[in-house]
Parts: structure tokens; C-alpha cells; sequence
């Protein structure tokens, strides 16, 4: 016997293609009918360009992790999601190599998500500092049971990973804990 | 700037679906209900209006563009001046103080404000996706996108931070459902224990889904006028309106990836000092500085120096239970970092409801006694106007006439904040609403 005997079947989004409904002879009554419903696809192909952030995508397909760093002398703010124009002092920023080490900020583990990523849960979504940085990065954090979330796990050490054929995604790099 | 009255409001029921309605029709419904609220028929009604402000979230929801002026045109509102209004979970927030600048600046007498959300039409998961595309496209969304879990990630480090338990952000699902539970416009209407919010499945950690809004289909309007205005339309109507001030007006935002928020110092309130603050980066992922910035804007013009104090309850954008916390502490009703055991002591609770819960203290400042969005839902571009409405209600005293049932009026307020706030703090506004003697 099953642990839970199943009451409702799952709503989804498949129906049969109606061509007609029935109409009442007698018009008082279509304010009473019930609502019409159809079903409309809505597919497209989006040509998106990263424009000036391009280079940190050829970074990481090289395995190497690349953030922005203000040319002001007096700034040198370090944006570890990289940045072309410097969000303190407005000047144009550079593009600097980060250390493949960094520390977890914060995290939490998804159980639900977008359409896109529900054949991913549970996954675990980290934001990573870096000593020599002063924005954090968002990331994947992988080598961690996403089951037995703990706070200890702010302020470990992590490795940067990265994929061997590259898919042109910030996912293209991702965090283990360090040895 | 000329001082702005609200004068009336109406919100349509607010459900998981609505396919009885467009939200042509939804807005209507709740139009209607404001306009039959100042007893005027509504084609003078309409005469009398100098021009309105639309606003909704996501052309993606609606699969419509310029869907502002569909709402506006159905409405019977043309040939007169309109616009729409987005920004994100702010949009109805903002919509009323684009309403407000038109009376203030001496454009316009009469303005109605309404908002709308069909978020029925996409199942859950693509209804996550669209809310998630909110977020940088190029550097957030393709990591995870799901605002839960950037919510989340606020929340973690908020625990890390300051030793803010999940026991204590529960408390403020307890309220929000046990309030709703008087509120006819609710969504959801629940009685729930601590137990019951922590045991409910896990979203995204540590938010369950008893942390969490859910998405809905609803309207809501609300309608303000200027002296001149106040005085036309009671002329009309033959009735006196009760006077409620729109007496400050504030907002602020921030950078869309969290990840670029700084970590600086706390902008204060004029009951803070730096040494409240000395060793805090701020606001870093942890902290609001939108929610701050509006705060700030608003008390200042509105005279606000001690905010627990002087005002009366608060209507905030409690879209997760840690939203509702951080922002107790953004508008300065407990210092940065108190923002948990401020939501479990019980100064935000209904003074008359017996939640089943040990508090502390005593009733201070209500917090969402309309049950918020958590529990009335949250329908994006509608949800910061009907809270709007809900003020407006209680400052009017008619809450037992509109929602048939007086547990959650508060005979005694005179000043209350509304608070509408976007996608992990990127827009935030506060509005501040007084009862005029
Ligand atoms: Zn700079």
C-alpha cells in the first residue's frame, strides 16, 4: 500500500482542442456563461549581446576569473561582477584577474524555482567575497549537502571551478569548498 | 506643493485566478466600488476627474503592452491625461505619489490611481521565471533566477549578522494570516502556529512557504484630490468626506545585483546615532538602503522625528516574512539588527487578537493589520495601492463598514505609513497618511 493514497490529479496544462461551444437562445443568459479559455504559445530566440562585459565571459572559458577595477588613483574600487563604469566616482574601470580562492558571503538552497531550473533542485545559490574586491559575486556553490544547511557555512573557503566546454553563462564558473 | 487628500478606494477581490475578468475588468470592479464609496454617479464622477496614473508590474504577466491605457480607456477616463507607472513591487506604491505630484504641483484637482496583476495566466514555475527576470539577465538570472531565493540569501546573512532566528521571522507569518482572518479581501485566511510556518515545505532556506506571498489576480484604486478637489466633490456628492492628508512622501532605491550593494555606513534617522552603528557594514545584503532613503524622505516632510512614536500602524510590502523584518528596521520602528526580536515581541501585533502566541509587549505599532500581502496576496501592480486603501479605511474609520467585521479597526490612529517596495530593495516608497481633525 502507498504511504499517501492520492486525492487530486496534478493541474497541467494540456487540454483538447475545442473548435465550438454551445450558445443559449436567450441572450440574459451569457453573462452567466463561464469564462473562455485558450491556451497561446509564446516562444522566441533572443539575440542577447554582453556588450562591454563580453571579455569576463572569455575569461572563465579560459579558466580565469576576471573582475573591473576604477583607473582613479584614489578609487580603485573592485567590482568582482564586473562593471565598466565605476559605480563610486563614475570613471571607466579595467579589467584585473581575481584569486580562484574567495570566501562565502551568504547562500541559500533553492527547493523550488523558475521553470528553467526546477530539474536543478535542490541547488545551493552563494554569493562569494574576495579580499581584494569590494562587490561579491553570485554563484553556485557545489560540494556542500544542500539538505544540512548550516550558517558555518558563511566565511568558508571556496575554489573556483570551471566548466571544460563553456556555455557562455555566468555558470560557466563555479565554487567547491577548498581543501 | 498643495496639500493631497485621499478620499476614497476600492480593491477587487484578490484570488489565485480570476478568469471570470480581464484586468480591464478588474480595475473596474474595484473603480466602481470607490466611486459608489463618494456616492457620485459615475459619469459626473468621471467628468469631475482632470486625469489619472495606471500602473501594473509585468508586460510579460499580462501579455500585453501599453496594457496602462487599455485599463484607462475601459474605465471611460479618455480623452484626459494619463500614464502608467512601473517599477517593479514598488508599482503601486509609486503610482499613488504620481498621483500625489499631479495634485501637489497644482496640475490637477481629482486624480484616481489604479493598479492591476493577472498573474494566473503562467503556471507557478514560468510565473517564478517572469518575477525572476527581474533581476540582471546577463549575470543573475542564469545562475538560478528566483526571488525567493535572492530573498533568501538576504535573510542568511541578516541571521549570520545580527542572530535573527527563523522562530522569530515566523511570528510574522502567525500575524499576517491571523490578521487576514478578519480581512474579507484576504486571500488567505489562516490560523497558524510557529510550528506550523517552520514544518510547512521548505522554498528557499530558510523561507518556507508560510514565509512567502503567493501570486494572485486582483485591481485596486484609490482616488486623491486637492483642497479644491475635496471641496467639489463633497458639493456633488451632498456628503462630507472624511479628511485624510497625504502629508509625506518618500522613496529611494538601489542596485539591482545584490552583488553590488555596498558595504558602507548606515544613513541615519534622526533617532540613530553612529555609535548605534559602529561596526556595520551597510547595507551590504543584509539591510534596505531604498527602504531607509524612502523612510527618511518621507519623515522629514511629514515631521516624523521618532517613527515608533507618532505613527500608528503601518501597512509594509511583507512579500516574505524577512522582508517584513528588515524593513521594521529600514523605517527606523527598531535599530538595525533588532529587526527579529522586534518581530517577535509583539509591538506590531493587533492589540485585540489573540494569537496563541507568549508576547512581551504590548501593541505598539500594528504592523500590517490588513494581513499584508502574504496573506491578502500579491497581485504586483495592485498590491501598493490597496494598502493605500487599507490606510486609508482605518484613518477614515469606515474599516467595519467595508469589511464587515471591526476587529481589525484601530479607533484611535491618526497617523499611518504605507510602504511598497521592488525586487530585493531596487525601488521602495513611503507614504505617510494622517487623519486631518
Ligand atoms: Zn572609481
Amino acid at each position: 500500500m502507498a504511504d499517501e493514497i492520492k486525492m487530486k490529479i496534478e493541474e497541467e496544462q494540456e487540454g483538447t482542442q475545442v473548435y465550438s461551444v454551445p450558445f443559449p437562445k436567450d441572450l440574459s443568459q451569457l453573462k452567466d456563461m463561464a469564462p473562455i479559455v485558450i491556451k497561446f504559445p509564446w516562444q522566441v530566440d533572443y539575440i542577447h549581446s554582453y556588450g562591454q562585459d563580453s571579455p569576463w565571459f572569455a575569461g572563465v572559458s579560459n579558466k580565469k576569473l576576471l573582475a573591473t577595477k576604477c583607473m582613479d588613483e584614489k578609487c580603485g574600487y573592485v567590482c568582482a561582477t564586473p562593471r565598466l563604469a565605476c559605480p563610486v566616482c563614475g570613471k571607466e574601470m579595467d579589467w584585473i584577474e581575481l584569486p580562484q580562492q574567495a570566501k562565502v558571503h551568504t547562500f541559500t538552497v533553492c527547493h523550488f524555482g523558475s521553470e528553467t531550473f526546477l530539474p536543478e533542485c535542490p541547488f545551493v545559490l552563494a554569493l562569494i567575497e574576495w579580499e581584494e574586491a569590494d562587490t561579491l559575486f553570485l554563484t553556485r556553490l557545489l560540494g556542500v549537502d544542500p539538505l544540512k544547511p548550516t550558517l558555518d557555512w558563511i566565511g568558508m573557503k571556496v575554489q573556483a571551478k570551471f566548466l571544460r566546454l563553456s556555455k557562455f553563462k555566468p555558470t560557466d564558473v563555479y565554487f567547491v569548498p577548498a581543501e | 506643493m498643495r496639500p493631497v487628500y485621499a478620499v476614497a478606494g476600492g480593491v477587487s477581490k484578490f484570488a489565485k485566478a480570476r478568469p471570470d475578468a480581464t484586468y480591464q475588468a478588474l480595475v473596474k470592479e474595484s473603480f466602481d466600488y470607490a466611486v459608489n464609496d463618494l456616492g457620485i454617479e459615475y459619469k459626473k464622477f468621471i467628468e469631475m476627474c482632470d486625469g489619472s496614473v495606471s500602473s501594473y508590474f509585468s508586460d510579460h504577466f499580462a501579455r500585453q503592452l501599453m496594457g496602462g491605457i487599455m485599463a484607462t480607456d475601459y474605465l471611460g477616463l479618455c480623452p484626459k491625461p494619463s500614464l502608467r507607472v512601473e517599477s517593479g513591487g514598488a508599482t503601486g506604491g509609486m503610482c499613488i505619489q504620481e498621483g500625489w505630484k499631479s495634485i501637489a504641483s497644482g496640475q490637477m484637482d481629482i486624480c484616481p490611481c489604479y493598479g492591476f496583476e493577472t498573474m494566473s495566466h503562467v503556471n507557478t514555475w514560468k510565473g517564478n521565471e517572469f518575477i525572476a527576470l527581474a533581476s540582471d539577465v546577463s549575470w543573475d538570472f542564469p545562475v538560478g533566477g528566483f526571488y525567493s531565493g535572492y530573498y533568501a540569501m538576504m535573510v542568511v546573512r541578516h541571521m549570520k549578522e545580527f542572530g535573527t532566528t527563523v522562530e522569530q521571522l515566523a511570528h510574522i507569518s502567525v500575524k499576517n494570516h491571523y490578521n487576514a482572518y478578519h480581512n474579507p479581501y484576504s486571500q488567505k485566511q489562516l490560523k497558524l502556529t510557529i510550528e506550523d510556518v517552520r514544518n510547512a515545505p521548505m522554498v528557499a532556506y530558510p523561507l518556507t512557504r508560510l514565509d512567502i506571498c503567493v501570486m494572485s489576480d486582483g485591481a485596486a484604486t484609490i482616488m486623491l484630490a486637492s483642497e479644491d478637489g475635496v471641496a467639489k466633490l463633497e458639493k456633488e456628492s451632498g456628503k462630507r468626506i472624511p479628511k485624510v492628508k497625504l502629508t509625506g512622501i518618500g522613496s529611494g532605491t538601489d542596485m539591482m545585483r545584490m552583488s553590488d550593494r555596498p558595504h558602507g555606513d548606515v544613513i541615519l534617522l534622526p533617532n540613530e546615532s553612529p555609535e548605534d552603528y559602529k561596526d556595520l557594514k551597510y547595507p551590504g545584503v543584509h539591510s534596505f538602503r531604498a527602504g531607509r532613503t524612502a523612510s527618511k524622505m518621507a519623515y522629514e516632510m511629514a515631521g516624523i522625528t521618532d517613527p515608533l512614536g507618532q505613527i500608528d500602524f503601518v501597512e509594509l510590502h511583507d512579500a516574505y516574512t524577512s522582508s517584513e523584518m528588515q524593513t521594521y528596521e529600514d523605517m527606523g520602528l527598531c535599530k538595525y539588527g533588532e529587526g527579529g526580536d522586534f518581530a517577535a515581541s509583539g509591538k506590531a501585533f493587533m492589540p485585540n487578537i489573540d494569537y496563541g502566541l507568549k508576547l512581551k509587549d504590548k501593541s505598539v505599532c500594528p504592523v500590517n493589520p490588513s494581513g499584508g500581502l502574504i496573506a491578502c496576496g500579491h497581485p504586483v501592480g495592485a498590491s501598493g495601492i490597496m494598502q493605500g486603501v487599507f490606510a486609508l479605511w482605518q484613518l477614515q474609520g469606515t474599516i467595519p463598514k467595508h469589511f464587515n467585521d471591526k476587529t481589525l479597526f484601530l479607533p484611535d490612529a491618526k497617523v499611518g505609513a504605507i510602504h511598497s517596495h521592488a525586487g530585493t530593495g531596487t525601488y521602495v516608497t513611503v507614504t505617510i497618511m494622517e487623519k486631518e481633525a
